[in-house]
């Protein structure tokens, strides 16, 4: 049982749920497949079906019709408990119970799978560290007297203890506040790229799901699927109104925090001076040759310092006093939206450091947009195409 | 299931924890004072032959050990009835039943004790112990029946729903989640239940029961004030001490972790 199960691939089949008595079906014909180790957000406005149609993945709700497979076997097949023990499920507030403590929370399911006792506890230990709660100070605590982040971590944990392929979570961060909740999302994505999980994650925020998903599935009413693809397609193309009122203003915003600086096309022309190696009259020389009225001065390790007009230059004595200072720059790490503040308050550019501070370019509004642009026409044509 | 009608749960929290606690120590004290008082005047004075009869420590033994049997079996009855029906009436598929075992214990309760006991006896012409404490079990059965299924209850759907999530069945999360979780509103229930049952066991000597009830009744039937008051006092001092044992049960008994 110790090895790493990756994620196993999730299918559902016309899959539908009607309650009784109830007219319409609270989900209808839903198809999907989830691809293995990755994570799937199902975002949609409350009362869509997007919890009733994760829930079925796990039977906590049986649908009406349709079938369902979780690594190519037919869930409708298994008993529910049993299921259940290889699914696993946090939701919102944890759900953590109140009379057991930290450990015995965690040790919930190895315990139904009948491990043994050394193991649970080594497991317990080995979840803890993982989701970064010390063992020796927390395993003995009651969930009351831990703080509504940890309690999340704790039901994570739990969550993954039988270390299942597939882990369903319903709206897990939703009652936390938003630092916190920045964080967990932060984790969650560390915690993903270690275990490669296939994650169902429903939410209603779209922000969240742009940060955590894979793949962005939009359910209107009845859990019909309004677009199912990458929240980069989906910014910058919205499938149809309903998307596009979800996605909700700002798009493009929200497109930059999807991209890094080193994905677009900076620039690396700016004129650059070291400041111990040159002076004035010739950085004034080499400006008046090359046709550029600001320079960039730089220290002996390259990073950036100062930036120079032409006209200071006639005054000046030494580099190291002449112009302004470099405020705010970006490294290639950076999201375009960092970029963007800081050519914002720049005013006009900003500079681009490398991973020791050294100077690499300058990034300005127009490479901002183009990319922007860029993209999407790049999923027009790709919606075109299909 | 949050949308059942939710059963008003009895409750013996007085407020204050402070208040609590200076009465879980104070009761027992405050009893034993007024008991052995009593005790020491109606052994002092000069008692004629047919009140030496009856204050006389074999007999006052004898009475008080029945009176805490009559309970304790009760209490045996009730928690053993109470409990598992409560547990098994806040399942789905009983809920459609449920009212009407409440009904018959509201009935239970609601009739005189005394008529229900006397009923018993016409009805089954059993005497002694037994013939007193089925029908006093099913006078003070309501307290913890409805008490474990307000518990149950009352209990967070979303963990119920957490517990079925991870994989357990629907027996493991009502022992394991649900029942625990009820026992600080079935312990208040049962105390209820015991007060209930100690009182009513002074009706018990009506059908050869025994009890402190015979103390009483034999000093107003023969005008011995002494004999009268003795039983009386102590059916009040056992009914105290029952209490104060319920409140300690509901102290230390509970899950930990609640507060």
């Amino acid at each position: 049982m110790a090895e790493t199960v990756s994620g196993a691939e999730i299918q559902l089949e016309n899959v539908t749920k009607r309650y009784p008595g109830t007219g319409e079906p609270a989900v209808k014909d839903f198809n999907m497949t989830i691809p293995a180790g990755k994570i799937v957000i199902f975002v949609g406005p409350s009362g869509c079906g997007k919890t009733t149609t994760m829930r079925m993945i796990n039977r906590l709700i049986e649908p009406t019709s349709g079938t369902i497979t979780i690594g190519g076997e037919d869930t409708l097949k298994l008993n529910a408990d049993a299921l259940r023990r290889k699914v696993g499920y946090a939701i919102q507030q944890a759900g953590l119970f109140p009379h057991f403590t930290v450990a015995q929370n965690i040790a919930v399911v190895p315990g139904l799978l009948d491990w043994e006792k050394k193991k649970i506890g080594d497991r317990v230990d080995e979840m803890m560290d993982l989701v970064g709660l010390d063992p020796s100070v927390y395993r003995d605590r009651f969930p009351r007297q831990l703080s509504g982040g940890q309690q999340q971590r704790v039901g994570v944990a739990r969550a993954l203890a039988a270390d299942p392929p597939v882990l369903l979570m319903d709206e897990p961060f939703g009652a936390v506040d938003p630092i916190t909740r920045g964080n967990l999302q932060d984790e969650l994505l560390r915690l993903q790229l270690e275990l490669r999980k296939t994650i169902v994650f429903v939410t209603h925020d779209f922000d969240e799901a742009v940060k955590l998903g894979d793949k962005i599935a939009v359910l209107g009413d009845q859990s019909t699927i309004q677009q199912f693809d990458t929240p980069e397609a989906i910014l910058a193309n919205p499938a149809n109104d309903m998307v596009a009122g979800f996605v909700g203003a700002g798009a493009s915003l929200k497109q930059l925090t999807l991209l890094r600086v080193r994905d677009v096309n900076y620039h690396d022309n700016a004129l650059t001076v070291v400041a111990p190696d040159s002076s004035p009259a010739e950085l004034r020389k080499q400006m008046s040759e090359q046709g550029k009225t600001y320079a960039l001065v730089l220290d002996a390790r390259r990073r950036p310092q100062r930036w120079v007009h032409v006209r200071d230059l006639s005054t000046a004595s030494s580099l190291a006093t002449v112009g302004r200072p470099v405020g705010d720059n970006v490294s290639t790490q950076s999201t375009l939206q960092d970029a963007l503040e800081a050519i914002l308050s720049e005013g006009g550019n900003a500079v681009v450091t490398g991973s020791r501070g050294e100077y690499v370019g300058t990034i300005d509004i127009e490479t901002v947009t183009n990319t922007i642009q860029q993209l999407r026409d790049e999923h027009d044509a790709g919606s075109a195409a299909s | 299931m949050s949308s059942t009608t939710k059963v008003q749960g009895f409750s013996t929290e007085s407020g204050s924890r402070r208040a609590d606690r200076v009465r879980l120590l104070a009761q027992p004290v405050a009893v034993l004072v007024i008991v052995g008082l009593v005790l020491l005047w109606a052994f002092t004075r000069s008692n004629d032959s047919i009140e030496a009869e009856s204050i006389q420590a074999s007999v006052l033994l004898a009475k008080t050990w029945e009176h805490v049997l009559i309970t304790v079996v009760v209490a045996a009855i009730v928690v053993g009835i109470g409990v598992p029906l409560g547990m098994v009436l806040t399942r789905s598929w009983a809920k459609p039943v449920a009212p009407i075992f409440i009904g018959i214990a509201n009935i239970g309760q609601a009739a005189p004790a005394l008529g229900v006991l006397v009923l018993f006896f016409l009805w089954t012409e059993w005497d002694g112990l037994w013939a007193a404490a089925l029908p006093i079990a099913f006078y003070s059965l309501l307290p913890v029946l409805r008490n474990t299924i307000v518990g149950i209850q009352s209990v967070d759907p979303a963990l119920v729903d957490a517990g079925r999530g991870i994989g357990m069945s629907s027996r493991g999360v009502l022992f394991r989640i649900e029942a625990p979780l009820a026992v600080p509103l079935i312990l208040a229930g049962l105390r209820t239940s015991l007060v209930l049952a100690v009182g009513t066991a002074t009706l018990a000597f009506f059908v050869n029961g025994g009890g402190l009830g015979e103390l009483v009744d034999t000093g107003y039937k023969l005008n011995r004030v002494s004999v009268l008051v003795v039983g009386a006092v102590l059916a009040v001092g056992l009914a105290l001490l029952i209490d104060w044992i319920g409140a300690l049960l509901e102290e230390y008994l509970g899950p930990k972790g609640l507060s």
